[in-house]
């Protein structure tokens, strides 16, 4: 039984994580020429040699390895400044319950959110207009900048709200709260005492989510379309551009593309991790010299500012989409519209109807797939500990890092593989390989929602049970399962969430034949026209949303007789 | 036949590597309470984990551990037919009370109305007559306790495992539910161990006390 049990684990795993290596096989063929299906059947640098031809390569690069290592630099320090000036007070436990809706919205429309907001014309220079009275958008390249500065303003926007929400769950496990008193009671100002006594055992715990916003910053497609510079444009847009020429030949040159890019995140990710050690190594330092920073209340101050902002980006970004959606004529400056008008849903539904059934049937699919796995992985392990306490299982390093390899790995090095070996194995773009495509994102999440909840269940609730006589079957469906209700339909919505948002691989699997509601909103992006992308961005966010507001009641509506089942 | 009923632990010894946790050679007959003392890392868990069959197999254990002539040993703990309590009533927040007794109920007694009527009684047994429909969460500490003790009972065990039940409790209330237990011990006629590092509440269970020592450092 246990060797079977173990074995289930690590299939799981595994599986989970072949595509990456699968993938990346068959990428780094083709890098070196080498794809019979195309003509290429000899071993050549050429293909490395073309792209180091294109113009403008190193430029790309270099905006690649920028947004991931200022993105996550921005997004972690403004995370950590915001928990140690405000942990425990009133401002924490609301960003606590007001961010918490921000993880339904997909990357993309929080990226549209962000472009009415600061395009010469968005709100923030209508309200500057009225205020110093200049009646036409200035002419200023903010949206596309040749620094990608907007681009990665809207990545800041939304990891800084999911990196603090990850960090807030990690906080019981870093006590907080006893090791504040510690440290203000040896005159620790707030900030100091925090950085110095809780947030090493913060970050250590949300330090994978952070790897992972690195990966994808340094690698991002959707909201390069949106923010992004165009001249040049960074690697993974390139890349994307090259996957789809109609020059089949060009399919080697992005291969190579392919393994640049991989380059390039591993080499971010690799920065990061010596800062990592410098900052420790700094903070530790600090705290030799005794010095206790008692006086802070200015900095702490400020110290909102970063969450605050990205929190407001995205609300009122959401906001502009709603007020863009149904706007009639809307002339600068005015701050609203003249008049409104509901054409544009009418167009929109018609049109997003298909997509949005698409979107919403293989996210639905591919997070129940990912669910059962991550059960089946994370139950067949905690049965390997028969006689563990609480919270004493972990899931072991091979294994998580087995799981959570498709958040490192940039998703187009090894997805543009997977599309290669789809061809060349003759299979058309279909639902279930969609599925199957967006299951190996959608499950880490959903790994790394449900792993800690499911080990920390007190296992003598189905101790007692069994000796009730009841068997391993039941004990699971009417102790565990209904116990674990909550995280379980969370687990379920991030896994939904994830999947709607997946911009690439529905583009690359899908080889625009399965267009989902994110492929045709992105798509929008080069038209320009506000009032559709308002509609659409929407409809992005809803299903999501709606996911969470769902996984949110039904526990609450099923348990309202319960009170031992509510929060904790 | 007579001699086989009761629990007997047969050369039973717990071994975590080199080092012997515990020895113990006995029986516990029907309706009797053996407790076992001992500061904490004695290994008085270990033995309760050992009969319940929730060993950790980091340990090594040999000898056979025998209910009503059944030997136990290899058995999944839901074929033991052996009645858990715990310090904590562990009572499934996601049922009402009743709902935690008719999961207790066998299968065998069959019709909604019969297996309410028997958690009812059960209920009524411990002192809980109208609390069918209660949610667990809102019960007091006493009542939970007596509630867990419902539940174990319901079961029909043919054995049962205390481990500190009465700690978590204030001192009157200990008083009451120790005799409950040991009462319900008595007449359902079966062999009960404590598991316990209270004098008192081994003193109270009436049966022989079997003192562990403290594990000798390697």
């Amino acid at each position: 039984m246990k060797r079977s049990t173990t074995r289930i684990v690590w299939l799981i795993a595994l599986l989970l994580a072949a595509p990456v290596g699968v993938g990346l096989a068959g990428a780094i063929l083709p890098a070196f020429g080498y794809l019979p299906a195309l003509g290429g059947d000899t071993v050549s640098l050429q293909p490395f040699r073309d792209l180091l031809n294109e113009p403008g390569i190193g430029t790309s690069v270099a905006l690649s390895v920028a947004s991931g290592l200022l993105t996550t630099f921005v997004s972690v320090v403004g995370v950590a400044i915001f928990l140690a000036a405000f942990f425990g007070t009133r401002t924490f436990r609301l960003a606590r319950q007001s961010l918490a809706p921000l993880l339904a919205v997909p990357h993309a429309a929080a990226a549209f959110g962000l472009l009415f907001l600061i395009a010469p014309s968005g709100l923030v220079f209508r309200l500057a207009a009225l205020a110093l009275g200049f009646d036409r958008p200035p002419d200023l390249l903010i949206v596309g900048d040749p620094f990608a500065l907007s681009m990665m303003a809207a990545l800041v926007a939304k990891e800084m709200p999911f990196l603090l929400l990850v960090a807030f769950a990690a906080m019981p496990q870093a006590d907080a709260e006893r090791r504040m008193r510690l440290a203000r009671s040896l005159g620790y100002g707030r900030i100091a005492g925090f950085v110095l006594a809780v947030w090493p055992s913060v970050y250590r715990q949300i330090r994978l989510p952070v790897v992972a916003v690195a990966a994808f910053a340094s690698s991002v497609v959707d909201v390069a379309l949106i923010l992004g510079p165009s001249t040049p444009a960074p690697l993974a847009v390139r890349l994307l551009g090259w996957m789809g020429d109609p020059d089949l030949a060009m399919r080697f040159q992005a291969s190579a593309g392919a393994m640049l890019q991989l380059g390039a995140t591993l080499f971010v990710i690799a920065v990061w991790l010596a800062g990592e050690r410098a900052m420790g190594w700094t903070c530790r330092c600090f705290a030799h010299t005794g010095r206790r920073f008692a006086e802070d209340r200015v900095a702490r101050r400020f110290a909102v500012l970063p969450v605050a902002l990205s929190g407001a980006a995205v609300f009122l970004g959401l906001a502009m989409l709603l007020m863009w959606s149904v706007s009639g004529f809307w002339g600068f400056p005015d701050l609203l519209p003249r008049s409104f008008d509901l054409t544009t849903w009418r167009r929109a539904l018609a049109g997003a109807s298909g997509p949005l059934w698409t979107t919403f049937v293989v996210a639905l699919a591919a997070a129940l797939l990912a669910l059962v796995l991550v059960i089946a992985l994370l139950e067949g392990h905690r049965r390997r500990f028969p006689a563990a306490r609480a919270g004493e299982v972990r899931l072991p390093s091979t294994i998580a890092g087995l799981l959570y390899l498709p958040l490192i790995v940039p998703q187009i090095s090894f997805v543009f593989g997977l599309q290669v070996l789809i061809l060349a194995v003759g299979l058309t773009p279909s639902i279930p390989l969609l599925v199957a495509v967006h299951l190996v994102f959608v499950a880490p999440y959903a790994a790394l929602t449900l792993a800690d909840p499911w080990f920390a269940l007190d296992p003598r609730y189905e101790r007692v049970a069994a000796s009730l006589g009841r068997s391993r079957l039941s004990v699971f469906a009417r102790v565990r399962l209904p116990m674990l209700t909550a995280p379980v339909l969370t687990a379920l919505a991030i896994g939904l969430a994830v999947s709607v948002g997946q911009y690439l691989p529905t583009v690359l699997v899908g080889a625009g034949r399965l267009p989902t509601i994110t492929t045709e909103a992105v798509a929008l992006a080069s038209g320009g026209n506000r009032r559709i992308i308002g509609a659409y961005a929407l409809l992005q966010t809803l299903l999501p949303f709606l996911a969470f507001a769902a996984s949110g009641l039904v526990p609450i509506l099923l348990w309202r007789h319960r009170r031992g089942m509510r929060a904790g | 036949m007579m001699d086989d009923r009761g629990l007997l632990l047969d050369g039973v010894e717990i071994r975590l590597g080199a080092r012997r946790l515990l020895t113990l050679d006995t029986r516990i007959a029907p309706g009797e309470t053996l407790s076992v003392m001992g500061p904490s890392g004695s290994g008085k868990s270990t033995l309760f984990a050992l009969i319940a069959g929730f060993l950790d197999p980091a340990f090594q254990a040999s000898g056979r551990v025998v209910l009503d002539g059944r030997d136990l040993t290899g058995l999944p703990p839901e074929r033991r037919r052996i009645g858990l309590l715990f310090q904590d009533a562990l009572l499934l927040p996601h049922m009402s009370v009743g709902e935690n007794l008719l999961f207790a109920l066998p299968s065998a007694i069959k019709g909604r109305h019969a297996r309410r009527e028997a958690a009812e009684a059960m209920l009524d047994e411990v002192g809980l007559g109208d609390h069918f429909a209660r949610d667990p969460a809102t019960l007091s500490g006493g009542q939970a306790a007596r509630v867990a003790l419902a539940r174990t009972l319901l079961a029909e065990p043919k054995a049962l495992l205390l481990d500190e039940p009465f700690s978590g409790l204030d001192a009157e209330l200990r008083e009451t539910i120790r005799r409950l237990v040991f009462g319900l011990v008595a007449e359902r006629d079966i062999p009960a161990l404590l598991v316990t590092h209270d004098r008192e509440d081994a003193e109270a269970a009436g049966g022989p006390i079997v003192a562990l020592l403290a594990a000798a450092e390697p």
